[in-house]
């Protein structure tokens, strides 16, 4: 379906480099300890050295047992132990009189196209408590991959965190005095994006696939356990959901509602390619079982997952009134019926539905409206703590900090003309009216930078979220996710100009550089590869958007960021448990 | 005379003006060429009064410094392998020196050997490093093996030692050192346990040992034996050996006389015409004296080849074809038509390039080149690099050798030494500029070559008192610009060990990593500027290192005061406070009266206290705190927790069931569930829930107890704020369809078929749907259908369907 003159995307770099160089990192640390050892790790650190080293390349060092960090060694542990920890204080005061030795391991590589420093607390860390720990790792981060895939020819960004990491990036880069050698580059391009430029998308709900898996069952280091209730069996299967997945590839990028469909078809052409064995003879028939049968199985097993998980879904959404739920997120992100969508969100939390999805649409209300009235902004806190605990109170302290649950400032909502106004009409109607301004006239960012961009696509009868034709398919052609606009905008426009008043509503904090040692060669393939970094996460939707761009315009993104995220996570990060 | 070499090689004539015989000095002469320390009349002249003078000479004969020797009776000198002096005193004490004679430090060799005194003494160099070794007054051996990592031992006692021996040595072998000795007619080999008897009956003259660095022979084997015929023992016994030679032999020395020894019977004997002080090298011997410097070694083989009167060697005939070729004469063609007859003219050509390095005399050296170049040209494909080495090399060593640097490296010993150490040397000397012409000569990479000397240079400089610091960092700069691998404050931290903090700080500013100035501010106690810099270099790693020097520098106040500032360390400051002392967040907060972040740390102190009335007393300082903060939401939210708990601790009591760490909404439906309505309503009135809430909680709770009686109560109390839908669909969830069905006819018109749906009653559904006219209503119902036993009422509502399309 290619249209014409549409170039294919280039193909992505080999990623595995990363996982071997960590590898033979670990390797070589765990060989500075001869002998036998028991080796320590952090609990989030378990699944990400799962990919880089399994437990019987560990064996073959010297590893004798595997703890978590917290847990005592027991009897017949090993004379000697190594820790393999992040630099966090808590963790650290388990652990006492040791020598330290850096594993300089940045970057896992999820998939062909996604790399993650597996950071999740970068985001609360930078955008909550401004703690600048993870800027360095970042800056290292990009130093490794400019090294091996670069020289990157020109940088963009946007973000006070964006900008930090480049600058220290470059500082790095010039004390090391590595020179690229004139290597041909694999990766033309970067951008660098703070998660607060756009917190809206990140709180959507999600409804490509791949992101319906992940805000339902949590896809965790690229793997997803698929409990029971998918499985139809009594026990938990792992599944690695990347592109190897001969069904997930081709589904995970899909409107939800295009999956079913897609499903049976291909469980129809599957029955078809086992249905050829009736005709077979038997010289046939073992060449089947011996060459097409192994695959066939595989697929066919991959594809009776995936339908239960769906169904799963199915399941799980329908009960939450998840069509309710779209549509109001809908009605926010245009604008409309506020005060319906206020409403909704007040029984949604007076019904105790979830304290996590309460807490996600009072932030949505509040970042598309650029605030709370101050009526709702008091109601819908108390009912919060009401509903979930008054320790929220802590809480909404944070989300008032970071900016995703604040306040509309008295006086900001009126202007001088509205004033006037409701000067001369009276009471009931003045209030009316004022109502009306307050969405109009409110600094609301959103609103304007939605305007300015096009974010909300015209609708002009139904959207075929078949055949996608932006990346508002998304969500559901409701919404065209602003990170990703933005990065659409910049990479077309070759830098900000024409920009300049989103830039402002942004906040500001752009940045697009040229390297001009490195030779601009618009034939080469890397100039149309770029690597976009997300601080403080990225979400599967933003992926599938930017895929979707990526095909549209014949260029390929590869995605680094912190930590896949969604709003759960997002939230999570910012609830203040009881301690 | 060109076309003659010969084993004497005289390196430089010597005009150090002396009128003592070397005799009467304490002489040490460093290998590799190296500087001659001088200590005239050390010995004889025991007069107080009479300060003797510490000289120290380059090879040639230039005073490099001097200083009066002030310290006690010195015994012996010798030089470390990094070219300092070692001053051997009689008391035990080692002070060291550069080579330009300032002081560097001093050690002792222990308290045996003060209280007995070195009667002699030995340096040696081992692949540890550098070794003293010593014979005290009371005949027992000391040493050390290497002076930078200092361990004493005493070696055991030799049996039967009644006065000092002849002669004795240091050898290390299999890294272990040991001292060799004659005694009688034996020879002895202590180790650190024993002493054992290596060779009897060493012949009756068993006063002269040497021994070479590599030792070749089997341990205790006989190697040669030989009569000198002189009575008097040597006075300095040396090998003169050439690596990879098959020649092995011994130089003699004694007042006026010369003789090399080799393992043949005969023996060469040279006469000295004056006192002469022998220095092993590793391919000859050099020979000092009064007046000239010489070089005595084995002619190598390539120069014997070609240099030997009447020599046919490839490389002979090839010198003298260049010869013949540059007077015209066709004989040229002649030598060279023999050596390619052999098909030896690669060799030819080798022979003449590796010669050229063994000659000193740069007429000869050109000569040689002259010819192999004019052999190549005769040759396809002969690589170029040897060729090209050796002109680089010969450039360097002619330069080095040359009068005023003086070191008389001989290409060997060159090539052993390896360029690096030659650098070193040469940045020992002070010799920057030539030692950057080196580098910049022979292409070296700038970070092992220019820059490291530059940086030595700079270090250098910052200890010249007489400028003012702003001249020395300028002239720095100057020189240094931002050249590539210099580190600034590597040379701050020189200058800053030399007592100029000022110029230190001058310096640092020119330090790019702004992370490498940290280190150094804070030994200099400004730590202030350190965590500026710091966090300009973006490692928090560094940041939180200087945040916990300032925490222990500065008083609380002050520290607190600097934090303010800077808000990245505050912030990291914050971090770790909040995992390990959460009272210093508190002060934290309290210094800059941040009431908001006060009462949040109350509100969390207060879900650690497991006890209500622990958890009361928190969330009321708590509430104190966000009053002063205007924090009005906070407090009230507050002030209903503080009710509530108290209201959960009446209810504990009372209902003797946990209510602890519900929240409102928990504790009025559980009190639901256990049935107390009454107290459920109370709570509802007293916090002011909001009816919605009231009823979707009532509701639900009664349904989970099934109290359907109550629940049907509860709905015609009074008119349902949330509507008649949550009822059915409640009840459905409960899977109570007769319940649900009571209340599908009190849901409004707009939900009813949705309502009637939910209940399963699709004819009723379908009836609401075909009244409202409402075609996604019916499809609805429709899809609810099935085939067997809804054909009746599906038809009905297709014709309805098909009935609404047409108008």
């Amino acid at each position: 379906m290619a249209l014409a003159g549409r170039r294919d995307a280039p193909e992505p770099p080999d990623f595995g480099i990363l996982k071997r160089l960590a590898r033979d990192q670990l390797v070589y640390l765990l060989e500075q300890l001869p002998g036998k050892k028991d080796l320590f790790i952090e609990a989030d650190l378990m699944s990400p050295l799962d990919r880089i080293a399994n437990v019987s390349i560990l064996k073959q060092h010297d590893v004798d047992k595997l703890y978590k960090v917290e847990t005592r060694p027991g009897p017949g542990a090993s004379d000697q132990f190594c820790f393999l920890v992040r630099p966090r204080v808590r963790t650290m005061r388990f652990i006492a009189d040791v020598t330290c030795d850096e594993w300089s391991f940045y970057l896992l590589p999820l998939d062909e196209d996604i790399i993650s420093m597996e950071l999740p607390e970068f985001f609360r860390d930078y955008f909550l408590e401004g703690d600048h720990r993870w800027i360095n790792p970042v800056a290292r981060a990009l130093q490794l991959l400019n090294s091996l895939y670069g020289p990157f020819g020109k940088s963009y960004g946007i973000g006070r965190c964006a900008k930090m990491s480049y600058e220290l990036w470059r500082d790095l880069e010039e004390e090391s005095d590595t020179e690229g050698q004139g290597r041909k580059p694999e990766i033309g391009h970067v951008f660098l994006m703070d998660r607060d430029t756009d917190y809206v998308t990140a709180l959507c709900s999600q409804v490509v696939y791949e992101g319906l898996v992940d805000d339902t069952f949590r896809i965790k280091c690229g793997s997803v356990d698929f409990g029971p209730d998918v499985t139809s069996s009594d026990k938990s299967i792992k599944v690695l959901l990347n592109s190897q997945d001969k069904v997930f590839s081709q589904i995970r990028n899909e409107h939800f509602s295009s999956v079913f469909g897609f499903l049976s078809q291909k469980s129809r052409n599957l029955q078809a390619q086992y249905d050829r064995r009736r005709g077979m003879d038997i010289k046939q028939m073992k060449d089947f079982v011996s060459q097409e049968l192994k695959g066939l199985k595989q697929e066919h097993r991959l594809l009776s997952l995936h339908i239960g998980a769906c169904e799963s879904i199915m399941k799980k959404k329908t009960k939450q009134d998840f069509q309710e739920t779209i549509k109001a997120e809908h009605s926010l992100l245009e604008g409309f019926d506020i005060r319906e969508s206020t409403s909704f969100i007040e029984e949604h939390i007076d019904r105790q539905v979830s304290p996590v999805e309460s807490l996600r649409l009072m932030c949505l209300l509040s970042i598309t409206e650029n605030g709370l009235v101050p009526k709702d902004y008091r109601s819908l806190k108390t009912q919060y703590l009401q509903s979930y605990g008054p320790e929220h109170l802590l809480t909404f302290h944070n989300l008032k900090r970071i900016g995703l649950l604040t306040e509309q400032a008295a006086g900001e909502t009126l202007t001088a003309v509205e004033s006037k106004v409701s000067k001369l009409v009276t009471d009931r109607a003045a209030g009316k009216i004022t109502d009306a301004f307050n969405s109009l006239a409110r600094k609301s960012n959103f609103r304007a930078i939605s305007k300015k961009l096009g974010l909300i696509p015209r609708l002009d009868g139904e959207y075929d979220l078949k055949m996608p034709r932006d990346m508002a398919y998304v969500f559901g052609g409701a919404y065209v996710p602003l990170s990703c606009k933005i990065i659409e905008q910049v990479l077309e426009r070759r830098g900000w100009q024409g920009l300049e008043e989103v830039v402002r509503l942004l906040n500001g904090n752009e940045f697009c550089v040229s390297d001009s040692a490195v030779e601009d060669n618009p034939a080469w393939e890397c100039q149309r590869v770029i690597l976009a970094v997300f601080l403080g996460g990225c979400t599967f939707s933003e992926i599938a958007a930017l895929r979707f761009l990526g095909k549209e315009r014949g260029c390929k993104f590869i995605f680094l960021t912190t930590a896949i995220t969604n709003s759960a996570r997002m939230m999570e990060a910012m609830i203040e448990a009881k301690a | 005379q060109t076309g003659y070499t010969e084993p004497w090689l005289e390196l430089y004539s010597m005009e150090w003006g002396l009128r003592e015989d070397l005799r009467d000095c304490v002489v040490a002469a460093a290998p590799y060429g190296g500087p001659i320390a001088l200590l005239r009349n050390s010995r004889r002249d025991k007069t107080p009064s009479a300060r003797p003078l510490l000289e120290i000479y380059s090879a040639s004969g230039l005073l490099l410094a001097s200083v009066p020797w002030k310290s006690g009776q010195l015994v012996h000198l010798g030089w470390t392998a990094g070219e300092d002096l070692l001053c051997i005193q009689e008391d035990g004490t080692v002070l060291v020196y550069n080579l330009f004679c300032e002081f560097k430090r001093h050690f002792s060799m222990g308290n045996e050997v003060l209280q007995n005194h070195v009667l002699e003494a030995q340096v040696f160099h081992t692949e540890f490093g550098t070794g003293v070794a010593i014979l005290t007054g009371a005949l027992r051996f000391s040493l050390a093996t290497n002076i930078d990592d200092l361990k004493l031992r005493r070696l055991p006692e030799v049996p039967g030692l009644q006065k000092p021996p002849p002669c004795w040595t240091v050898l290390a072998q299999d890294r272990v050192t040991m001292v060799l000795l004659a005694m009688g007619q034996e020879l002895f080999l202590l180790d650190n346990t024993s002493c054992s008897v290596l060779v009897r009956h060493f012949g009756n003259l068993g006063w002269a040992c040497a021994v070479s660095a590599v030792t070749t022979v089997p341990w205790g084997e006989k190697f040669c034996e030989f009569n000198t015929g002189i009575r008097s023992p040597p006075k300095q016994m040396v090998w003169c050996t050439r690596p990879r030679s098959r020649q092995r032999a011994v130089v003699l020395a004694w007042e006026r006389q010369l003789m090399v020894v080799g393992n043949s019977s005969e023996s060469i004997r040279f006469v000295l015409d004056e006192d002469s002080y022998l220095v092993p090298e590793l391919d000859g011997v050099r020979i000092l004296s009064r007046s000239s410097h010489e070089f005595l070694h084995e002619i190598p083989e390539a120069s014997q080849e070609i240099f030997r009167i009447a020599s046919m060697a490839p490389g002979a005939l090839l010198l003298e074809a260049q010869k013949e070729y540059e007077k015209e004469s066709q004989k040229a063609d002649e030598y060279l038509r023999e050596i390619r007859e052999q098909q030896l003219l690669p060799e030819a050509v080798g022979q003449c390039i590796e010669a050229a390095g063994y000659e000193h005399e740069p007429d000869t050296q050109k000569s040689l080149l002259r010819a192999a170049s004019f052999g190549k040209c005769f040759l396809d494909k002969f690589p170029p690099e040897g060729f090209v080495r050796m002109c680089q090399d010969l450039r360097v060593l002619n330069a080095i050798r040359d009068y005023q640097i003086g070191i008389p490296l001989t290409f060997t010993q060159y090539k052993q030494l390896t360029i690096e150490v030659l650098l070193d040397r040469l940045v020992l000397r002070r010799l920057y500029p030539l030692a950057i012409r080196i580098c910049e000569f022979l292409r070296l990479p700038e970070m092992q070559g220019v820059s490291r000397i530059l940086a030595h240079w700079a270090c250098y400089k910052v200890q010249q008192k007489d400028k003012s610091d702003e001249e020395v960092a300028q002239a720095i700069n100057q020189k240094l610009g931002d050249t590539a691998g210099i580190s600034y404050s590597d040379i701050a931290t020189r200058a800053y060990d030399c007592g100029r903090a000022e110029l230190a700080i001058k310096l640092l500013e020119y330090e790019p990593r702004s992370g490498e100035q940290v280190p150094l501010l804070l030994k200099m106690k400004r730590s202030k500027l350190a965590l500026g810099k710091a966090i300009e270099s973006g490692d928090t790693d560094l940041v939180y290192t200087v945040v916990l020097h300032l925490k222990n520098e500065l008083n609380r106040g002050s520290f607190f005061m600097t934090l303010q500032n800077q808000p990245v360390a505050l912030s990291l400051y914050r971090q770790f406070c909040r995992h390990q002392e959460r009272e210093t967040l508190k002060d934290l907060y309290n210094q800059d009266d941040n009431h908001q972040e006060l009462g949040n740390l109350h509100v969390l102190g207060g879900y650690c206290q497991r006890r209500i009335e622990g958890r009361v007393a928190a969330l009321q300082n708590a509430l104190d705190e966000f009053y002063k903060a205007k924090n009005d939401f906070a407090a009230k939210a507050t002030e209903e927790q503080i009710k509530l708990l108290r209201l959960q601790r009446h209810l504990q009591e009372e209902l003797d069931k946990p209510y602890l760490d519900l929240s409102l909404h928990d504790t009025v439906a559980t009190l639901i569930l256990d049935g107390h309505h009454k107290r459920a309503e109370q709570l509802y009135r007293d916090f002011r829930i909001p009816d919605k809430r009231y009823w979707w909680l009532k509701i639900n709770a009664l349904a989970t107890r099934g109290d359907w009686e109550e629940m049907e109560k509860f709905s015609k109390s009074k008119k349902s704020p949330i509507g008649y839908l949550p009822f059915v669909e409640v009840a459905v969830k409960h899977h109570n369809r007769y319940e649900a069905k009571k209340y599908a006819p009190r849901v409004p018109p707009e939900q009813r078929v949705k309502a009637f749906v939910l209940v399963g009653d699709l004819e009723q559904a379908a009836e609401a749907a075909i009244e409202r006219k409402n075609e996604a209503e019916m499809s609805l119902v429709l899809s609810r259908c099935s085939p067997g036993t809804d054909g009746a009422l599906a038809e009905r509502l297709n014709r309805a369907r098909a009935q609404l399309l047409k108008k």
